[in-house]
């Protein structure tokens, strides 16, 4: 996928390095953030909001723990979906409350499957019901339903700086 | 309410207690609870990886099962990796990688596939991201 890549300084370098931790649970959290990074609040204030208007920041937001409130089952569900099909029948699966994820992504030799939509739910059989739900909706016949067993990693990217 | 965006302001949770009817001092309490209990995982900044230049991508591995254990070891060892799930299926290993350009990718991915037991390797970039947000309705 091709992005524009905006050009950076030292001091945005800085403030992604610095959001990049949780977000400190005060009154006025930029402003503990630009006195640990040396610049004033309304300096981190305005390349922040630069940031978002560029669109590098997405939001600023919360990572719930799923497995802790109730969303006990989660599978990704692979699907294969004619090409001119697909724009349609991705939106129409985004629009499913129970899908996180929705991407195309490009198959692989004996790998068919170009829609991969990522279903949370309370139980393993309320993810079969909901996959054939999406099935039966959208009029896709060809899936494989990736069940996790084991995770190994799950972490928050860090770019430009490791700590 | 936080799943969606807290605004960039001198003082975000005012803001938030604002909109919930309650003081800033309760939305704080209650998010360090929230916090400390272990249903928030963080609150913080989502980035757009690839207007910072990155790129990234799924990869699937089938993986000898005696090396299972092994390869995912070695995988989660590389900064890049963020998520790595054991699967069921012909394919049992997956991860998603964030690499700052090609060729480091082109790198990790040749050191990965000549770690023993791993058969096969898909590299399944995204074409077109419909839906990106984690957002679930809590009852």
């Amino acid at each position: 996928m091709n992005a524009t890549v905006c050009p950076l300084d030292e001091a945005d370098i800085k403030i992604i390095c610095a959001l990049q931790r949780d977000l400190p649970l005060v009154s006025a959290p930029y402003k503990q953030m630009a006195e640990d990074i040396g610049i004033t609040e309304d300096e981190f204030l305005r390349r922040m909001q630069r940031l978002l208007d560029k669109g590098i920041i997405r939001k600023m937001g919360a990572v719930l723990r799923h497995r802790e409130v109730g969303y006990v089952a989660n599978v990704l569900c692979v699907w294969e979906v004619a090409e001119e099909k697909l724009a349609k029948i991705a939106r129409r699966m985004s629009r499913h409350p129970a899908v996180s994820h929705c991407y195309d992504r490009y198959t692989a030799p004996g790998w068919p499957y170009n829609l991969y939509t990522m279903i949370h739910a309370k139980s393993r059989n309320e993810c079969e019901k909901i996959a054939a739900e999406l099935e039966r909706e959208c009029g896709v016949t060809n899936r494989v339903m990736l069940y996790t067993r084991k995770e190994w990693k799950k972490t928050s990217m860090k770019y430009f700086c490791e700590d | 309410m936080l799943q969606e965006s807290l605004p960039v302001c001198p003082r975000p949770f005012a803001f938030l207690a604002d909109k919930l009817n309650t003081d800033e001092e309760t939305v704080l309490n209650r998010l360090r609870y929230l916090k400390e209990v272990g249903y928030l995982r963080r609150i913080g900044t989502f980035f757009d990886s690839n207007k910072l230049g990155y790129v990234g991508t799924l990869i699937a591995l089938r993986v000898n099962d005696e090396y299972l254990s092994a390869v995912a070891q070695a995988v989660n060892h590389y900064p890049g990796v963020t998520h790595n799930y054991e699967r069921e299926g012909e394919y049992n290993l997956w991860f998603t990688l964030m690499s700052p350009n090609e060729e480091t990718e082109r790198n990790i991915l040749s050191e990965i596939a000549s770690l023993p037991g791993v058969e096969a390797q898909l590299n399944l970039k995204a074409k077109k991201k419909y839906k990106i947000n984690v957002q679930f309705a809590l009852k």
